[in-house]
Formats: structure tokens, C-alpha cells, sequence
């Protein structure tokens, strides 16, 4: 069965475990963050019904978390396994950004974690929130990193090449902070903050369509509809900076994903149609005139090139970039909407009753996930067909395997995410299914109703447990 | 000028040491998982490691991670070589990993349980089948593994992976020692004694088997004087065997747990003895697999200052959850 060979293989199991990982993470920094902003104002106002949101929300962080370090670890391993040659190329500056991650984040969250989730009761409550904070900022530091070393793959700056056919970094700065980073790690943190708040409105909406006087689940949505009024628009004019920097550095993405063939002054924007590779061009096309040249170049008459100025062999997939972009600010324009009602709808006091709002929140639930998952693809496909743009081509990053082994590890990883994750999804959409009560209890039951002074019975078990420590 | 890449290459073994030692002992409860006897003594054997497992594993990202920075050609030729054991740790790392969370969340946990014990196995004895892939030499010419898919599978590598599957498993029968009140306890000393002897036994057998691999492990370890310097190895082996078993006699708490992580710092600078200086034995030294000065300089500034903030936090959050772990609380 010759019918893929070791590189499409190889491709395809990486576009595999990075699609389900970028989910986790994505929804941990923006949960990170809610987390300690739920314990701040719990702390800060002292209502219980922030603790109660935090508690909600903390063992859904925890079963996120854990999937996204166990398909993590998968990643960093990869690049050894099925991409030997980018490893031992690139490692010199792609791996100390990774070291950095490791050292600056992953261990700030892991050191954290354990006292975040089972710890309120033994640290106290400052100390606790102190956790909490930890676990945020290793979060963010860790997408601060990855974002910097994938960045660097797309436009890379800094570096120079060794006499073993290394890169190695002249210039650290140049290399972290290359010209696409700004721009990515905004856009990124921007949507794993939508993202979680479209997931969080929707639990809300889906509680108050049965409980419309349910407090945590008031909190909750009206929480998310201020990130999705506030942080929506923000994310359109970052997403447009951001396609100004792609053009600027990698013109044959930007050619891809709006469907340009044709170099032209005063270049249409292409709605919808159907980018035909073979025939060079895009066929269906519903288009508005100048439009695209004005949104590129800020200027009608603009030139915006086409894929038709590079060599085939450069070429980007263009139908898969083409159809992923649109979904992407298909979904972002959704969260527009969405967040513009929310404005409305709480001008006039009516944002817990407002039921088709409430029913357009639940549907918008997974909406960040699909917006984040089909920019990536825009982005990762938009690279080919290099690894480092421009500099190492893909055929030329991969190892020295035979089909067989990237095809067993390929079926075996499809097997296994699928029954682990597709488990973790089911345990998720369970406990989002949980209404929130106000004395939500925290991961660790058996302590709090001890706090909480309790019958005798108990108490005095909790001593016997005490007295049985000291021997 | 301190060399850089020796410092690494220290720095790289230190992780990796780290990473056996931790995720060893919590491996170690998974193996002994389908032994324990009631759910109870299962809650409690899984919420005494609930808090840490996960810092421990980042060792395992810090060890890979830092390779591939420091001697990315190592990481190259390494893991392609180890292909199918090291996919095979990684899916039984993802089972294991989600059961901390998913056995609370589950109708039924016995899946979970399940999900536990044979990932943590499966991990465990993958590690050891790649380690003994590594003693026994990878084929290398021009920067790339040019052995075929199956090397790895030899019978002293099945042996490091049974070795390895006893040396976790007493790692973890003396953390519960430490860690459990008397109705565990009293198992978990039973079972330190049988894994206890088991390691020993194995160890002993990979000991003499390492050295006839490869003349040049015979002449690190035999030839004279040099022999003067490994000798105190495997004496101080034996001498950890003798505390070993007299904390389990005298049903001490934590010394039978220091004497398992003494024997493990041992058996691993046994292994540096024989590897040195090589870092893919026996085809590429540290220093013709180190990355460029540039790399090694700008990831040794951050590891300086990282290092002992990292170990300090972590000391921390250990402390937190220290003595023995409470049946009331943790996970339910």
C-alpha cells in the first residue's frame, strides 16, 4: 500500500495531535486567567457566589489542564521522532525558546497546580490566590514561548547557518521577537481569552434558559458577554494587523487564502467560490470589486499579487487555506454579533431573559474552538511548503522513516485520542451539564464541610485523624 | 571558560535523574495499582501523588526539550532510533495521565483503574526497553540513525524493561510506606520487600551483562586503575540493599524510600560511568552532538537562574502536601 507515503504521513499525525492540542491549551489560558479574576473578586467582595463560580470552573480547568500536558508531551517528542532533520537543523534556536517554556512555564504551572486544586485548605487563602496567579502566568508565559519558536518558523529573522548545515542564532533578540511574533501572540491570547468566554457564556446561557434566577450562572454569562462586547472587536483589528504582517512577509499565503491567482491592481475580494490549483483559478467566484486591494493595501488601486508570480512547487494548498480563513472570520463575526446583542440587550435589562440570546449563546459555545482551530490551519498549511519559510522545505525536515512505522504510530494515536479525549469531552459536557449551586464544593469535599463546622460525629473523626498523624 | 557542553550534557543528566526519580515513584504506585486490594487503599495510593504527578513529568519535557536545544543531533539520531518504544510511552503516558482526573469523573472507575495501572506499566517498561536500546549502541552514519526499525528489541533490552518495571515499583511501594497510614502500610512494606528483592536481583544481572556489550564499558569498568574509581559503585549498592531491607525489618517510614532513591542515583552514575563521554553511545561524543556556543550560552543563563527557583517552589509544593496523605481529603 503505497498510497501514502512517510512524509504525508508524518504531515497528517502532526496535524493530528497539534489539532487536538491547541484545544486544550486555548481553553486553559483563558480559564487560567477567569480563575484568578473569579478568586480576586471573591477575595476583594467576599461574596461566596464567586467562590462557588471558581470551584465550578476549577475541575473543568483540571481535566482540561491534564488532557492538555499528556498531549503536550506527545509534541515535544515528535519533532525528534518523525522530523529528525528539522530537529537537528532548527534545535540550536528553536529548542532554547522551547527550553525557556519549559524552565519559565510549565514548571510555574505543574509547581502550582497541585496547591491550586487540593491546596485552599492547607496554604490559606492568600497564599492560594497566590497559586492561583502562578498557574495564569505559566499560561500566558507558555504561549509567549511556543507562539516566539513558531513564529520564528514562519518568519525567520536572526539567524545564521553553520558549517553542518545548522541554524544558529546571531541575534536572540531579532530571533524572539521576528516579525510576526507581536501579532500572533496578541491574536492568539485574544482568542483563547474568546474562546473561553464563549464556553463559559454558554454553560451560563444553558443554565438560565431553565433557572433565569440561577446567581452563578448570571455571573457567568454576563461575565462573557463583557469579554465577547469588549474583546471581540479588539480581535477583528488584531486579525486584521496581523493579515497586513502575513502580506507583508509571506505574500503567498495571503494570495491563497483570499483566492488570488492573478497579480492585480485593484484586486476583488473574493466572498465565496472555489480555488481550482490545477486551473490556476478560482471558479464561482462572488466577488466585490477593489475591495480586497483596499483591505491589503488600504488603497483601491492597490497591487496585491497572485499565486500565479510564484513557482508551482511554492504554492500553499489554496482551497484548504481559502475555506479555513472564511470559517475563521465567519466565526469572528458571529462573536461580533453576538457580543453587540449582549450591549443591547443589557441597556435595556434584559440580558438573563432575552431567551433567543440566551439560545445564540448556547450555540455559540464551541464557536472559539472552531475559530481557533481553523486559523491554525490557515496559518500551519499557509507555511508550505516549508518548515522555516523559505528556508527549509517540509520533504526536506522529515526523518529517515519508513511509511509503515509513521502509519502504525498514525492509526494507534487516532485510536487512542479518540477514546481518551473523546472520554474527556463526555466528562466535560457532564460537569458544564451540573448546575451551579451556591455552595459549590471544591474538588477536595471531604475538607470544606469540615470547615464549614459540622456535626460532632465528624469532628470527631477529623480528630482521630489528626491524633493518627502523629506516629 | 567552563566548557559549555559538558555542563550541558551534566544539566541534561541532572533532568533526566530528576525525571526517574519523581515520575518514578508515582509510576511505581501505577504498577502496584491492580495489587492493592480495596478502592479505598486505590483513592488513597492515587490522591498521595494526585498534587505532584504533573510536576514530575515536566522533568521528562525538561530532559527531551533540553536535548533537543543542546545536542540537537542527539535528539535527532535518539529518537528516531527509539521510535516504537518511545510512542509506545507517550500513548501509555496520555492513559495514565487523564485517569488522575477521569476516574473521579467516570460512572464506573474500574476503566480508569485500569487505564492507570497498564499505562503506567506500558511507560515504565518502554523507558526501560529504550534505555537498554541506548546501552546496547545505535547505528549511526552522517548525522542519522541508519539502523532498521526493530533494533531496539533485544533480550537485555526486554531485561532494562522488566529491571525497570521492579526499580518503579519499589520506588513506589516505599512512597506509600512513607506516605499511608497502617492498613496500607502494612501491604505497601510487603510489597517494598518482594519488588525490593526483585530489583536487586535484576539489577545485578544488568550489571554484568552492560560491561560484555561493548569493550569499551569492559575497560571503563575493569581496567586497571580504573577500577579503583567503579568499585565503590556497586559496593555502595550492595550497602543501600542492606539499609533497604533493615528499614523494612524495623518498619522504619522513610528510610526504606531513601535507600530505593539512593540505589537509583547509583545504578544511574554506573550508567554515566559506562556512557561517558558519549551521549549516543557509542557513535557520538557530547561534544561532536553540542549545539552551537550561541545556544548553549543563551538556555544556560535562563536554567542558572531557574534551576534553583524551580527546585525551591517545588520543594514547596511538596511541603504543602507533606506527611501522611489524608483518606478525608484529595479527590472524591
Amino acid at each position: 500500500m503505497e498510497l501514502f507515503d512517510a512524509l504525508t504521513l508524518a504531515r497528517l499525525q502532526f496535524a493530528f495531535t497539534v489539532s487536538f492540542h491547541i484545544v486544550f491549551p486555548a481553553f486553559t489560558i483563558g480559564l487560567a486567567s477567569y480563575l484568578a479574576v473569579l478568586e480576586g473578586l471573591w477575595l476583594a467582595t467576599g461574596r461566596a457566589v464567586f467562590l462557588a463560580v471558581f470551584n465550578y470552573w476549577k475541575k473543568i480547568f483540571a481535566l482540561t489542564f491534564g488532557m492538555g500536558v499528556v498531549s503536550g508531551i506527545t509534541m515535544s517528542y515528535q519533532f525528534g521522532t518523525n522530523w529528525s532533520v528539522f530537529a537537528d537543523k532548527t534545535g540550536p534556536v528553536v529548542g532554547p525558546l522551547m527550553g525557556y517554556e519549559v524552565l519559565t512555564a510549565f514548571f510555574l504551572e505543574a509547581g502550582f497546580l497541585g496547591v491550586m486544586l487540593f491546596g485552599m485548605q492547607r496554604v490559606g487563602r492568600g497564599l492560594h490566590f497566590f497559586a492561583t496567579l502562578m498557574v495564569a502566568a505559566g499560561t500566558l508565559i507558555s504561549a509567549f514561548w511556543i507562539l516566539s519558536a513558531n513564529s520564528w518558523m514562519q518568519t525567520p529573522a536572526g539567524h545564521a547557518v553553520n558549517a553542518v548545515g545548522q541554524f544558529t542564532a546571531a541575534d536572540w533578540w531579532a530571533v524572539i521577537f521576528n516579525p510576526s511574533f507581536p501579532y500572533r501572540l496578541v491574536h492568539m491570547v485574544l482568542a483563547a481569552y474568546l474562546t473561553t468566554a464563549f464556553a463559559v457564556g454558554a454553560v451560563g446561557a444553558f443554565h438560565l434558559l431553565r433557572d433565569g434566577g440561577n446567581e452563578g450562572a448570571r455571573i457567568m454569562f454576563s461575565m462573557a458577554m463583557w469579554m465577547a462586547a469588549l474583546v471581540a472587536p479588539v480581535q477583528v483589528l488584531a486579525g486584521d494587523m496581523h493579515g497586513l504582517n502575513t502580506l507583508a512577509h509571506q505574500p503567498a499565503k495571503i494570495a491563497a487564502m483570499e483566492g488570488h491567482f492573478e497579480t492585480r491592481s485593484g484586486q476583488p475580494l473574493v466572498l465565496l467560490g472555489w480555488p481550482d490549483m490545477a486551473a490556476a483559478t478560482t471558479r464561482y467566484a462572488i466577488e466585490v470589486p477593489r475591495l480586497g486591494s483596499l483591505i491589503l493595501t488600504h488603497d483601491w488601486n492597490g497591487e496585491v499579487r497572485g499565486l500565479k508570480s510564484w513557482q508551482r512547487q511554492d504554492w500553499p494548498n489554496a482551497p484548504l487555506l481559502f475555506f479555513s480563513f472564511r470559517l475563521m472570520v465567519g466565526m469572528g463575526m458571529l462573536m461580533l454579533l453576538t457580543g453587540a446583542w449582549s450591549l443591547w440587550s443589557r441597556w435595556r435589562q434584559r440580558l438573563y431573559d432575552g431567551r433567543w440570546l440566551l439560545r445564540l449563546g448556547v450555540l455559540m459555545g464551541p464557536s472559539g474552538f472552531v475559530a481557533v482551530l481553523a486559523g491554525w490551519i490557515t496559518t500551519e498549511a499557509g507555511r508550505q511548503p516549508y518548515t522555516v519559510y523559505g528556508l527549509l522545505r517540509t520533504a526536506q525536515s522529515v526523518s529517515p522513516i519508513d511509511a509503515q512505522a509513521v502509519a502504525g504510530s498514525l492509526v494507534a494515536f487516532i485510536v487512542v485520542y479518540f477514546t481518551v479525549f473523546g472520554a474527556g469531552l463526555l466528562y466535560i459536557v457532564r460537569l458544564m451539564a451540573h448546575t451551579p449551586r451556591v455552595d459549590e464544593p471544591d474538588i477536595d469535599a471531604g475538607l470544606p464541610l469540615r470547615a464549614a463546622g459540622i456535626t460532632p460525629a465528624l469532628e470527631l473523626a477529623a480528630q482521630d485523624g489528626a491524633s493518627g498523624r502523629g506516629d | 571558560m567552563p566548557d559549555l557542553a559538558f555542563t550541558w550534557a551534566g544539566l541534561i543528566a541532572f533532568a533526566v535523574l530528576a525525571y526517574v526519580l519523581f515520575d518514578g515513584f508515582d509510576l511505581g504506585i501505577g504498577i502496584l495499582f491492580p495489587f492493592l486490594d480495596t478502592d479505598e487503599a486505590r483513592d488513597l495510593a492515587m490522591n498521595s501523588v494526585a498534587p505532584v504527578w504533573d510536576g514530575n513529568e515536566t522533568w521528562l519535557v525538561l530532559g527531551g526539550g533540553g536535548l533537543m536545544a543542546a545536542f540537537p543531533v542527539a535528539y535527532a539520531i535518539v529518537l528516531t532510533a527509539l521510535y516504537a518504544p518511545l510512542t509506545a510511552m507517550l500513548l501509555a503516558l496520555i492513559f495514565r495521565g487523564v485517569a488522575f482526573e477521569f476516574r473521579w469523573r467516570a460512572a464506573r472507575k474500574r476503566p480508569w483503574d485500569w487505564a492507570f495501572a497498564g499505562g503506567s506499566m506500558v511507560a515504565t517498561f518502554a523507558q526501560g526497553v529504550a534505555l537498554g536500546a541506548l546501552v546496547a549502541g545505535i547505528a549511526v552514519s552522517d548525522r542519522a540513525y541508519v539502523g532498521g526499525w526493530w533494533d531496539w528489541l533485544t533480550p537485555f533490552s526486554l531485561l532494562t524493561g522488566v529491571a525497570l518495571l521492579a526499580g518503579y515499583a519499589l520506588l513506589g511501594a516505599t512512597w506509600l510506606v512513607m506516605k499511608t497510614h497502617p492498613a496500607l502500610q502494612h501491604q505497601a512494606y510487603r510489597f517494598a520487600f518482594v519488588t525490593g528483592l526483585g530489583t536487586f536481583a535484576l539489577v545485578g544481572v544488568v550489571s554484568l551483562w552492560t560491561p560484555l556489550m561493548n569493550p569499551q564499558y569492559m575497560a571503563r569498568w575493569f581496567a586497571w586503575p580504573a577500577i579503583l574509581y567503579t568499585a565503590p559503585v556497586p559496593l555502595l549498592v550492595a550497602g543501600c540493599a542492606g539499609v533497604l531491607f533493615e528499614g523494612l525489618a524495623r518498619r522504619r517510614e522513610a528510610t526504606p524510600f531513601m535507600a530505593a532513591l539512593a540505589l537509583f542515583v547509583l545504578c544511574y552514575i554506573g550508567l554515566g560511568i559506562s556512557f561517558y563521554p558519549y551521549i549516543v553511545p557509542t557513535s557520538v561524543t557530547i561534544w561532536s552532538a553540542a549545539a552551537p556556543e550561541s545556544s548553549l550560552r543563551f538556555l544556560l543563563v535562563g536554567a542558572g537562574i531557574l534551576m534553583p527557583l524551580i527546585l525551591a517552589y517545588t520543594a514547596w509544593s511538596y511541603w504543602v502536601f507533606r506527611g501522611k496523605t489524608d483518606p478525608a481529603s484529595g479527590y472524591h
